[in-house]
């Protein structure tokens, strides 16, 4: 799960970690009120989308006085703002934050990742701040510090230090950086984060460390435990078919194809995929209907993958371990009963139960198309979408 | 032979008297695992599939002599119920369970740091399918009957695409010596890395395969172990050439967010390393075959 900027500043702030003042808006009124309470002679009226890289789409702006605002929050407002991690569909602007301009001296780049390969939260610096990080690796990468945490024991104050030294601060804003440091370790940690990320975190002209802009995302498997961020959820910035499958125990990635999925298993699902492609069509979708899949769950994700207005062919491919091809079979055939699909179905069966579920599907009568392996398949499904379309 | 479990694996099932563990381990009775009891705490005491259920896993080990362990205990305590284990003495422990919090398992691994190299439990998992050495010994979810016992050895990540391996190998009449599920969560118990060097050790493997998928960098030390380290030679698919950068495909860990971590990368450098591709899904068995002709 994501949150935004000022979600994230205020839950740094509670681990300690310098934010400067700031307050939310949804109307360019709030963001001309919210300017006035939090004071100052300069602001910056932030987007709050889930996504970095605000600054290069136009989702930052600079401002002085109060027109300035009024104008800004109201050309942002309902905006949609397409950046490198948006995706082409972008994301739409509903809140935006306020904050107060400061005086930058120096900009560090500071983010806590959680580290496949050395299997513990490791932190990742740079004196280079204001860069994202795919371009400090690119062009700067002996400017790239990391650290890891023994998580037995936490970030110590050593490793802290350490830090703040490479990074070029002062003796005299040590205890500050390393307050700073250990509070958003803190936070990674004890609110099961999947990554911190301040960047850039500043040193201002009067000798403050401030985090400038913050990211956090959280583990959706620890969501159990925090049942207060999960109420900081915003639904408006997930794409909503997505959101509709996680809501019906389905995981579902929208795709740019026309051949819709419905698979069981992530990696059946994404082999069948590529297998898709190798046989020459393209990929609609990626659909786990996952294990003991019911006829219910079925025709939802037969509803689910139509939604997507460019699938011209479905492919329903299942190895069934848990689940039983009869069953599946079954929550096909009402599901096509049900729903007027209205795209060539191909049907590939495999595992338990193998037989009985081929001879529900066959005794249906239905317009199925059946296949016994997954190349054949990929081979009818891309036959079948380029007859219907007449595309190649 | 085979690896890790066989016949002589004296089995407990942890979270045995729930739903899910009872199917399972009926299953697993069914194909001849020698389950020889269950935990559930609070129900020690009392018989559960004509199996004794204990309170603690160290109680199992005392009174049965258990050495494997498989976990169906729920998210919120699984990470909890494989500590157990291993304190317990258990040698092989399965999670099977399906979302334990990344940072739980960061703890795991640090905790079973304590035990020296040689005594420390083998985890696989979490969210895996489990693993089979077939006609010996079952600890999964996997439809048994599309393995069949032979010399190559399997380790992969996904469940299902594992079975469809297993089956195009049976097709063509290619066994199995023991196949191991590693699971889709970014940190696991066990790496590829770590069950090629139990593969090279085994007498009965011939070949290897990895059934790998995009994120993390697994497959690609694997790769490396088996250039620096193996006689054996390798066999690699890598799924996920067609999803997208920065998406969650299902799995936990499966989501390209580093440079190296994408399908075609990893083909890429796992071919310099020597490694044969399974070009297509559709090409398990047609490509173990030939390789199996050569050795």
């Amino acid at each position: 799960m994501e949150i935004h900027e000022y979600q994230a500043k205020e839950l740094l702030a509670e681990f300690g970690v310098g934010v400067g003042p700031g307050g939310l808006a949804y109307s360019p009124e709030q963001a001309v009120y919210r300017a006035k309470e939090i004071g100052g002679e300069v602001w910056a009226v932030k987007a709050q989308i889930h996504s970095g890289a605000r600054g290069k789409a136009g989702g930052i702006k600079i401002c002085k006085t109060d027109d300035e605002i009024w104008a800004a929050a109201d050309e942002l407002l309902g905006k949609r703002l397409i950046t490198h991690q948006t995706g082409p569909q972008g994301k739409v602007v509903h809140r935006l934050y306020i904050e107060q301009g400061c005086d930058i001296k120096r900009e560090i780049y500071l983010a806590f990742v959680l580290d496949r390969a050395a299997e513990r939260v490791t932190v990742v610096a740079s004196s280079e701040g204001g860069m994202d990080i795919e371009q400090l690796a690119e062009e700067k990468p002996e400017s790239i510090i990391k650290i890891h945490v023994e998580p037995a024991v936490g970030l110590q104050d050593f490793q802290a230090r350490e830090l703040a030294f490479a990074l070029g601060l002062p003796a005299s804003m040590m205890s500050q950086a390393v307050t700073t440091f250990q509070g958003a370790y803190r936070a990674m940690r004890d609110l099961d984060g999947t990554m911190v990320e301040i960047n850039p975190l500043v040193v201002t002209g009067d000798g403050r460390l401030l985090a400038l802009d913050g990211k956090m995302s959280f583990d959706d498997n620890a969501m159990f435990r925090h049942p207060k961020l999960a109420e900081l959820r915003d639904k408006s910035q997930e794409d909503p078919r997505e959101m509709q499958a996680a809501d019906r125990g389905l995981s579902y990635v929208g795709l740019d194809g026309n051949i819709g999925n419905i698979i069981n298993g992530a990696g059946l699902a994404m082999a069948s995929m590529d297998m898709i492609q190798h046989a020459g069509g393209e990929p609609a979708n990626f659909l786990d209907i996952g294990g003991g899949a019911s006829a219910e769950r079925t025709a939802k994700a037969f509803r689910l993958v139509l939604a997507d207005e460019n699938v011209e062919t479905i492919l329903v491919n299942i190895f069934a371990g848990i689940n039983r091809c009869d069953w599946i079979a079954e929550g096909v055939v009402q599901a096509v009963q049900k729903i007027d699909i209205g795209v060539p179905l191909i049907v590939r069966l495999s595992g338990t139960n193998v037989e009985e579920g081929r001879k529900i599907i066959k005794d249906s009568g239905l317009d199925i198309i059946m296949a016994n392996t997954l190349k054949e398949a990929a081979d009818k499904s891309v036959a079948a979408w380029k007859a219907h379309t007449g595309k190649s | 032979m085979a690896i890790l479990l066989d016949k002589s694996s004296k089995v407990i099932v942890q979270g045995f008297t729930g739903q899910i563990g009872t199917f399972h381990a009926e299953e697993m009775i069914e194909y001849g695992t020698n389950v020889v009891g269950g935990v559930t705490p609070g129900k020690g005491g009392t018989t559960h599939l004509g199996r004794p259920v204990f309170d603690t896993v160290k109680d199992a080990v005392r009174e049965t002599g258990a050495d494997a362990s498989i976990v169906f205990v729920p998210p919120p305590y699984a990470a909890d119920g494989i500590m157990e284990a291993a304190d317990a003495g258990i040698k092989f422990c399965v999670a099977i369970t399906d979302g334990i919090p990344a940072h739980d398992m960061i703890r795991v691994k640090r905790y079973m740091r304590r035990y020296k190299k040689e005594e420390r439990m083998v985890l696989t998992g979490p969210n895996c399918a489990g693993s089979i050495s077939p006609g010996k010994c079952m600890m999964g979810i996997m439809p048994g009957h599309i393995y069949m016992p032979g010399p190559v050895g399997v380790v992969g990540r996904s469940g299902t695409l594992g079975y469809e391996a297993a089956s195009q190998m049976k097709e063509m009449g290619i066994g199995i010596s023991t196949s191991i599920g590693i699971g889709g969560d970014p940190i696991n118990g066990s790496s590829f890395r770590d069950h090629f060097e139990h593969f090279e050790a085994d007498p009965d493997t011939k070949v290897i395969i990895m059934i790998g998928e995009i994120g993390g960098p697994q497959e690609v030390e694997a790769g490396i172990y088996a250039r620096d380290n193996m006689s054996k030679p390798v066999v690699a698919y890598i799924a996920g050439l067609t999803a997208p950068k920065g998406r969650r495909m299902g799995h936990a860990g499966a989501i390209i967010s580093a440079v190296g971590e994408s399908a075609a990368e990893k083909v890429e450098l796992l071919q310099e390393m020597g490694v044969t591709i399974v070009p297509t899904p559709s090409d398990f068995g047609s490509t173990v075959a030939k390789i199996l002709e050569k050795v």
